[in-house]
This record gives C-alpha cells, structure tokens and sequence, in this order.
C-alpha cells in the first residue's frame, strides 16, 4: 500500500515537472504578454497542483494540508494572472489581436472618461 | 445600467445562520491545519473560529446555511468534476499548441453578458475560465465578462457565452442564485 502511494506521488511529480516546462516554454515561444500570462498561468497551476498533491502522496502525514494549499492555488494563481492582465492592458500595452477583436477597448475608454471627466 | 445591486461590505447584515456557516468553514480549515483531536488545539480553534466568524460573517458568507443543503453539494461536487476535466483539456491544448512548430494561434478580446449577481460565485466563474481553454478573464465591468482568447472563433456575445461560460455557469447559478 505504502509503495502504491508512493508511486503515485512520483508520478504526479512527474506530471506537474512536465507540465511545468511546457508553461515556460510557451512563455519563451508566445508574442505577447497576453498570450505568454495564458500559457503561464494553466500550466502552472496545474503543474503546482500536481507537483504539491505527489508529495502528499509520499508523505501520507501532509495530505491533508497539502490538499489545503492546493485549492488556494486553484484560487489565488488565476487571480493573480487576471489582475496582472487587467493593469497590463490599463497601462497601455496593446496586445498582438490577429483577430483584430478587441470588445474590450470601448468598455475602457468609457470608464477612463468616467474618472477623468 | 448594471442590474446588481450593490451593497458596500459594511452595511450588509449579519444572521446567525452566516455566523454558522463562517464559524464551520474556519473550524474546518483549522481542523485541516494542524490534523490533530488534542483538546487544547480543539477549544483554541473554536476560539478563534468564533472571534473571525464574529467580524467577518457578513463578508464572508453570501447566503449562509442554504449552501449546505445536500443537493447544493452534489453541485459542487459536479462542479468540481466539469473543473478538473476542463483544466486538464486546457493544459493538453496549450501544450499542443506552444510545442506545434508554427504556434497555431489567433488572440482577440471578446465579451459576453453574466446572469450571475453574487460575488463569490463570479469568482469562481472567473476563476474557471481563466484556467478553461485558451481564455483568459480581462475584467468585470457591471454585467459584462471581457475574455482574452487565445483562438477566437466568433465574437457574438451569445454564442461566446454558450461557448466558454455555459457549462460553469449553469451549475454556479443553481448553487448560489435559488
């Protein structure tokens, strides 16, 4: 029973590394800051989330916690990426749209005239 | 404009059953942390649990004891499920797409409209779709999402809430609008 577990601890420690790498490597390979948070910010998680869950596996003792420390990633490491997003965009960076769609820039420059006016 | 009434943290009342439900969460976690049935640790948690519930149930809990009715529970447990699934689609999709040689990508913004009115539960909507294929949560402004996405199909508001927002949010408003 104590080997199964360990097993698949290590594997889910596998599994996070991995998608780990993938997240910085499609923050090396996007265009900009936009696409480069979306890359970063599911890869992480869910390299952070599984990496931290493979060593409550191992360490039996910890799962508890560890689960604890899991769902606070799940809900502070998307916030932090839409925060990071949304100040990006106010300060002025335009993002690369080959789609050329951007719904939100009327919304914006509404609430800049709002403050400003 | 915006249908959401918005009432500042402060002036929100305080029911008992919101200081249950506070005090039960934070004795939770407590129980969590430190894993142990030890009476000292037991009468210092509650202590605790009941100084926070005291100041912080009015910000804290939204509807107080409904959200442990057993059928709002089953909800979250699907929720959790159609979560995990999405979460591990979205790392397969980005995965594919940053090792692909031509970086198959098309970024734009796109908005659609939420039925949602409390806030935690836009939270988790948010949450959820910024860890969902490919989009990314901008903003919240009133009613209105704005989705940074990664391979923009279309951009009608309707179809982009079917496509990105209906599955979370249909169980997201059986729990916390009924």
């Amino acid at each position: 029973m104590k080997d199964i577990m360990e097993y698949i601890g290590m594997a889910l420690i596998l599994i996070g590394g991995i998608f780990l790498f993938l997240g910085a490597l499609g923050i090396y390979r996007m265009p900009d800051i936009y696409t480069r948070l979306q890359a970063g910010t599911k890869a992480s998680t869910l390299g952070a989330m599984s990496t931290i869950l493979g060593v409550g596996f191992i360490q039996p003792d910890w799962l508890v916690k560890v689960i604890i420390i899991v769902i606070f990633i799940g809900l502070a490491n998307p916030l932090s990426s839409h925060a990071l997003a949304r100040s990006t965009y106010r300060m002025g960076v335009a993002p690369k749209l080959k789609s050329g769609i951007d719904a939100y820039k009327k919304a914006y420059k509404k609430q800049v005239k709002k403050h400003t006016s | 404009m915006s249908t959401t009434k918005h009432i500042p943290t402060l002036k929100r009342k305080s029911t008992i059953g919101k200081f249950i439900h506070t005090f039960l969460v934070m004795f939770i976690i407590w129980l969590a942390f430190t894993t142990s049935l030890e009476p000292a640790e037991l009468i210092t948690g509650a202590i605790v649990s009941l100084i926070l519930a005291f100041f912080t149930d009015r910000i804290f809990s939204c509807c107080g004891l409904k959200i442990f009715s057993p059928i709002k529970i089953l909800y979250f447990v699907q929720y959790f499920f159609v979560f995990m699934i999405a979460l591990i689609k979205s790392n397969l999709d980005i995965a594919r797409r940053v090792i692909s040689p031509d970086l198959p990508i098309n970024p734009g913004i796109v908005k659609f409209k939420t039925k949602l009115t409390n806030g935690f539960a836009r939270l988790v909507l948010a949450n959820s779709i910024t860890l969902t294929p490919g989009t990314l949560t901008i903003d919240v402004v009133n009613n209105n999402f704005y989705i940074h996405w990664i391979d923009v199909k279309f951009d009608d508001p309707e179809k982009v809430y079917k496509e990105i927002a209906e599955p979370f949010e249909k169980i997201l408003l059986k729990i916390y609008e009924d």
